[in-house]
């Protein structure tokens, strides 16, 4: 084993390969799980590249996820707010027990079982929007016409929030999870999105509806603020996701066509495949951060009461203690636990909602047309290298 | 082998649930681990350890 960088690195976000971890996370983690790191206020904390680290620190109760003990990784106005606190309803940003009484009012919601009775629900929108695309001009942008739109109809299916009011919500949602957003463009977005989710929250009071609001709503445990700070959270994290999960991972499965045939031609390969792509392309770009409540030992270091800790999950993913051969995209591979829905209390709530949309969705499109393909030279697709969330801005393709 | 759940710490992932539907569940209202059986044949124990290793929450232990 080489010797660990004895300078601090700083949180590593350049992807030079479109599917590829940041090179320099990948150098580092050979070096060791644990390094140190400067954030972008000066705070000297630490960065974790390997996945039993990550998985140790994240389900640790003695590392806080609250706003105001986190440093910021990279410099974001998000993070940079004088006022730091957590918002009513961000459950996301809470330590347990606040955060257990927000989880337990949801789980039920999002249950494998429940999630696999919007199947046919999520199979129709599919089909819907392939044959929209199926009657289109050639090229089309597959992040348009089908990548978004799927999951974005699913989440305000579920939640109650009118799909006609997308552009709005859609429009706030990319700005705040944009790192080059300004300070007043993120505060511009969160309030707009507030302000929406607000009304339709008081509207929910007003008329019952047979939805995930509606039934929050009528439950009568969350105040309005509360409530309106769920919805903010479910509807941002229900479209940025698995909309960039399904443009990523087809342009993945375009380079890779043995594994396109794969998913395209063996419906038993689906489960695998969802798995093996959220691994191996982890869009959580700029990951979950958690600051010591007291001194842990880690790895053989001490990590100090009041350190921050970043996770760089694409690299933790691509492990080789944890993974054989990480680097190859694989899609029967045996799904076997990677770190892109997090691990801990805060493991991501809608994952197996990702998950049915996902199993259906690829497929679905490989299916409807099996000539797809890129309609621009690969290296001419424009990535977010610049987001909180992995993907492509657009995917130009043709059939 | 012997599967202990621990519903105070569960936070419905649905991890388990998910890996083997054999043995674990989801209760309806809040999510949390349901145990079908508490204790499966051994030809599951595979199966059985890597959904205590899935569980985020360390819901899960074997005894």
């Amino acid at each position: 084993m080489t010797e660990a960088p004895s300078r601090p690195v700083t949180f590593p976000l350049v992807r030079e390969h479109p599917f590829d971890p940041p090179g320099e996370a990948l150098r580092w983690q050979q070096q060791g799980a644990l390094h140190r790191m400067t954030f972008a206020d000066g705070h000297l904390g630490w960065l974790v590249t390997g996945n039993a680290a990550a998985r140790a620190v994240l389900a640790d109760n003695r590392f806080s996820n609250r706003t105001e003990l986190n440093h910021p990784p990279v410099a974001h106005p998000l993070f940079q707010e004088e006022d730091r606190r957590t918002l009513p309803g961000f459950f996301l940003r809470m330590d347990a027990p606040e955060h257990t009484r927000y989880r337990r009012l949801l789980t039920g919601q999002f249950t494998v079982r429940r999630m696999r009775q919007l199947e046919p629900r999520i199979e129709k929108i599919t089909s819907d929007c392939l044959d929209a695309m199926e009657g289109s001009a050639q090229p089309v942008d597959l992040v348009q016409s089908f990548a978004l739109p799927i999951p974005s109809l699913v989440i305000c299916e579920l939640l109650g929030v009118p799909y006609a009011d997308r552009e709005q919500f859609q429009r706030d949602s990319a700005a705040l999870l944009n790192l080059d957003s300004s300070a007043e463009q993120m505060a511009a977005a969160l309030a707009d999105l507030m302000a929406y989710l607000h009304g339709l929250v008081l509207r929910k009071r007003a008329e019952p509806a047979d939805d995930l609001l509606g039934s929050l709503a009528a439950g009568g445990e969350l105040n309005d603020e509360e409530l309106t700070g769920v919805a903010v959270l479910l509807l941002v994290a229900g479209h940025e996701t698995t909309a960039n999960m399904l443009a990523l991972g087809t342009f993945a499965l375009l380079r890779n066509p043995d594994q396109l045939a794969l998913v395209r031609d063996d419906p038993a390969v689906a489960e695998s495949a969802v798995e093996e792509l959220l691994r191996y392309l982890t869009i959580i770009h700029m990951g979950p951060v958690r600051t010591a409540l007291e001194d842990v030992e880690l790895d053989g270091r001490l990590i100090k009461a009041g350190e921050s800790v970043a996770f760089s999950l694409p690299a933790a993913n691509r492990d080789p203690e944890r993974f054989d051969d990480p680097g190859t995209l694989d899609v029967t591979r045996p799904p076997t636990g990677h770190l892109t829905f997090g691990h801990g209390i805060h493991q991501c709530l809608g994952q197996q909602l990702a998950r049915v949309e996902m199993r259906i969705a690829y497929p679905a499109l490989l299916r409807r047309f099996p000539g797809l393909r890129l309609a621009v030279p690969p290296e001419e697709v424009p990535m977010r290298s610049n987001m909180t969330i992995y993907g492509v801005h657009r995917l130009p393709v043709t059939w | 082998m012997k599967i202990n759940a621990d519903t105070d710490r569960c936070v419905g992932a649905g991890m388990c649930a998910l890996t083997v539907p054999e043995v674990f569940d989801q209760s309806e209202e809040e999510g949390t681990v349901v145990l079908l059986q508490a204790d499966p044949p051994a030809s599951m124990d595979a199966a059985v350890r890597r959904a205590v290793h899935l569980c985020p929450s360390g819901a899960l232990s074997l005894a």
